[in-house]
C-alpha cells in the first residue's frame, strides 16, 4: 500500500453552494461524513488532515512576506487527508465519491513520496 | 458523532435571533452573514475532523466571536441595538454583553419577539409565514418556494420585501406591549396557516409537508413556554396540531397515495401525538373562550379517540361543524359536516347538505368538493354521476398525489 494526499481545492461558487441554506449544508455534511466513513471502513483513511483557514501569509524570504495565497485565487487548498491506497489508479477512483465535486470544487491527487526504496 | 437531524436549521433560528439581539433588527441581514459563516466554518473543520461532541455549542462559540469582532470592527461605523448601545461601546461589558444573548431563556426571548414580529399586520399572511419559516425555521427562500409550489424569484421578493418591514421596526416586537393580544391571534393564525400548507397543502412531496406540520408544532411549543402566550387558545391550537399530525403516518401510505380518513388504517396513527394532543385538549378546557381551535381539535379528537369508523360519534361530530360554523365559518366546513351527516343519516341527507351549501361556488375549485359529490353518489349507486364528479375533481387536482387518488376513485365506478 502506497500513500497519496488528497488536497481539497474549493472555488467560493463551491463554498456558496455547500452552504447556501442550512438544509443544504446539513446535507453537504451528511455526504462528507458518509464518504469519509467509507474511506475509514474499507482501511483506506491513514490520517483524516486538517482543515485549512482561507488566509495566511506567503513568504519568499524575509523582506518578502505578503498576505495569501492569493485572494483573487479561484480555487484555494481548504484542507487535506492521507489516504492508503494500492496505486494511483486506486487513489483516484477512492476520491470519486467526495462530495467536493458537486460544487465545482476539485481533488488533487499527490502521490506521497517514499523513503525507502 | 452522527449529525442530530435538521441541526443547521434549527441552529438557525436560534443564532438568529441572539444575534439580532446584539445587532439589532434593522442589522437582520448582518446577523444572517455572520450565522452562514459560522455554517461555513463549521462545514469546512468538521468534514475533515468529524463531528464535535457538542455540535450546537460549537457553532454558538463560533458565532459569539464572529459577533464580538463584528462588533469591535465596525461600532464606529454602525448603530448596533439601541438599548445594548451603551455596553457594547466598552471592551468591559461587550463580552459579558455578548455572552448573555446566547443564554437559553434569552434565546428563547428573541425568538418569540422575532415571531411576534414577523407577523406584522401590514403583512400579508402568506408573507408572514414566509418570513417565521427563514428566519426561525431556516428554510431557504428556494425551499420554501417548492413547499408553496410558487417560482423561487417570487418567494424571494415575498421574503425581502417582509425583511424590509421586519427591519424597518426599530426594535423587535416588545412582548408586554399593549398590542400583545391581537399580535398573539396573527401569530396563532399564522402557525395555523403553515400547518395546514403542511397538512393540506398542494405540493406534492410527502417529506417536505410532514416537515412544515413538525416547524407549526415547534413553534407552537415555543409559544406555550411564554407564560402570558400560553393560554387556553393556544393550548387549542397546539391539541388540533397534534391530533392531526398523529394520522399523517396513515394519510399518506406506502405507495405515496393519499389515504382518506374513512380507509386509514387506525394502527398506524402515532399513538404518543394522539396523548399529547388529548392531554392539551385536556388543559385547553378552561376560561370563557371556545375559540374555532378549540372545536377544531375536539373533532379531531373525536377522531383520533374512535377505533372505527363505524364506532365514530358522528352525530356529536355534526354538532362541532354546526358550532364551528358559528364560531369560525369557512367554506371547507359545511363540505366536512355535510360528509359527517351522510355518516349519520345517509347518503341522501348526505348529498342535500352538500347541495344546500350556500356559497358552495367558493369550493369552486375545491377537488374535494366534487370529491364528496361523487363519493356519495358511489354509495346511491349512482355509477355514472359519481364517475362525473371524480373526473371533474381530477381536473382540479393540485398534485400528482391528488390526481392520483381522484382518478383511482372514478375507476372505482367503472368497474363496478
Amino acid at each position: 500500500m502506497s500513500q497519496f494526499l488528497y488536497l481539497y481545492r474549493m472555488t467560493a461558487a463551491a463554498r456558496q453552494q455547500a452552504n447556501s441554506t442550512p438544509e443544504r449544508a446539513q446535507q453537504n455534511m451528511q455526504r462528507w461524513m458518509k464518504w469519509m466513513a467509507e474511506l475509514d471502513a474499507k482501511g483506506h483513511l491513514k490520517d483524516r488532515g486538517q482543515p485549512l483557514e482561507n488566509t495566511g501569509k506567503v513568504v519568499r524570504g524575509q523582506k518578502a512576506v505578503v498576505d495569501g495565497p492569493y485572494t483573487e485565487a479561484k480555487d484555494l487548498v481548504g484542507g487535506f487527508t492521507i489516504v492508503e491506497a494500492s496505486d494511483i489508479d486506486q487513489a483516484v477512483d477512492l476520491s470519486y465519491g467526495c462530495p467536493i465535486f458537486e460544487g465545482g470544487g476539485s481533488v488533487e491527487v499527490r502521490p506521497v513520496m517514499k523513503m525507502d526504496l | 458523532m452522527e449529525l442530530s437531524e435538521h441541526l443547521f436549521r434549527r441552529e438557525s433560528g436560534r443564532l438568529v435571533a441572539s444575534l439580532t439581539r446584539i445587532f439589532g433588527v434593522h442589522n437582520l441581514a448582518l446577523a444572517e452573514d455572520v450565522v452562514q459563516d459560522a455554517f461555513c466554518r463549521a462545514l469546512e473543520v468538521w468534514k475533515v475532523r468529524g463531528i464535535p461532541d457538542n455540535p450546537s455549542a460549537w457553532l454558538m462559540a463560533v458565532a459569539k466571536n464572529r459577533a464580538l469582532d463584528v462588533v469591535r470592527r465596525e461600532r464606529t461605523l454602525r448603530t448596533f441595538a439601541p438599548e445594548l448601545a451603551r455596553v457594547l461601546e466598552s471592551e468591559w461589558t461587550l463580552a459579558p454583553a455578548i455572552e448573555e444573548a446566547f443564554a437559553s431563556p434569552v434565546i428563547r426571548d428573541e425568538q418569540l419577539k422575532m415571531m411576534f414580529s414577523c407577523c406584522h399586520p401590514s403583512l400579508p399572511e402568506d408573507t408572514q409565514i414566509a418570513l417565521v419559516l427563514n428566519t426561525l425555521c431556516g428554510f431557504g427562500a428556494s425551499e420554501i418556494a417548492s413547499a408553496f409550489l410558487i417560482g423561487r424569484a417570487a418567494m424571494e421578493k415575498r421574503i425581502s420585501r417582509g425583511k424590509k418591514v421586519l427591519a424597518g421596526e426599530k426594535r423587535l416586537f416588545d412582548l408586554s406591549d399593549a398590542d400583545f393580544g391581537s399580535r398573539l391571534s396573527a401569530v396563532r393564525r399564522a402557525l395555523y396557516l403553515l400547518f395546514n400548507e403542511g397538512y393540506h397543502s398542494a405540493s406534492g412531496e410527502a417529506a417536505v409537508r410532514a416537515e412544515l406540520c413538525g416547524e407549526a408544532i415547534r413553534m407552537t411549543k415555543l409559544l406555550l413556554e411564554a407564560p402570558s402566550a400560553a393560554q387556553p387558545e393556544t393550548d387549542a391550537l397546539a391539541a388540533l396540531m397534534c391530533l392531526h399530525a398523529a394520522r399523517l403516518p396513515a394519510r399518506i401510505d406506502l405507495s405515496g397515495d393519499l389515504n382518506p380518513l374513512l380507509d386509514q388504517d387506525r394502527s398506524r396513527w402515532d399513538r404518543a401525538l394522539v396523548h399529547e394532543g388529548l392531554a392539551l385538549l385536556d388543559r385547553s378546557a378552561t376560561g370563557a373562550v371556545v375559540s374555532g381551535y378549540h372545536i377544531e381539535a375536539a373533532i379531531a379528537a373525536a377522531h383520533a379517540t374512535a377505533p372505527s369508523v363505524a364506532a365514530t360519534n358522528w352525530k356529536v361530530i355534526v354538532q362541532m361543524y354546526d358550532r364551528l360554523m358559528d364560531v369560525a365559518p369557512s367554506p371547507w366546513v359545511p363540505l366536512n359536516r355535510a360528509i359527517a351527516i351522510a355518516q349519520t343519516d345517509g347518503p341522501d341527507s348526505g348529498l342535500e347538505a352538500l347541495h344546500a351549501i350556500p356559497d358552495s361556488d367558493r369550493l369552486s375549485q375545491y377537488p374535494f368538493y366534487p370529491a364528496a359529490l361523487g363519493e356519495l353518489e358511489l354509495r346511491r349507486g349512482n355509477l355514472d354521476a359519481a364517475r362525473g364528479h371524480f373526473s371533474s375533481a381530477a381536473a382540479l387536482a393540485r398534485n400528482p398525489v391528488e390526481r392520483r387518488f381522484l382518478e383511482r376513485r372514478a375507476g372505482v365506478c367503472a368497474r363496478e
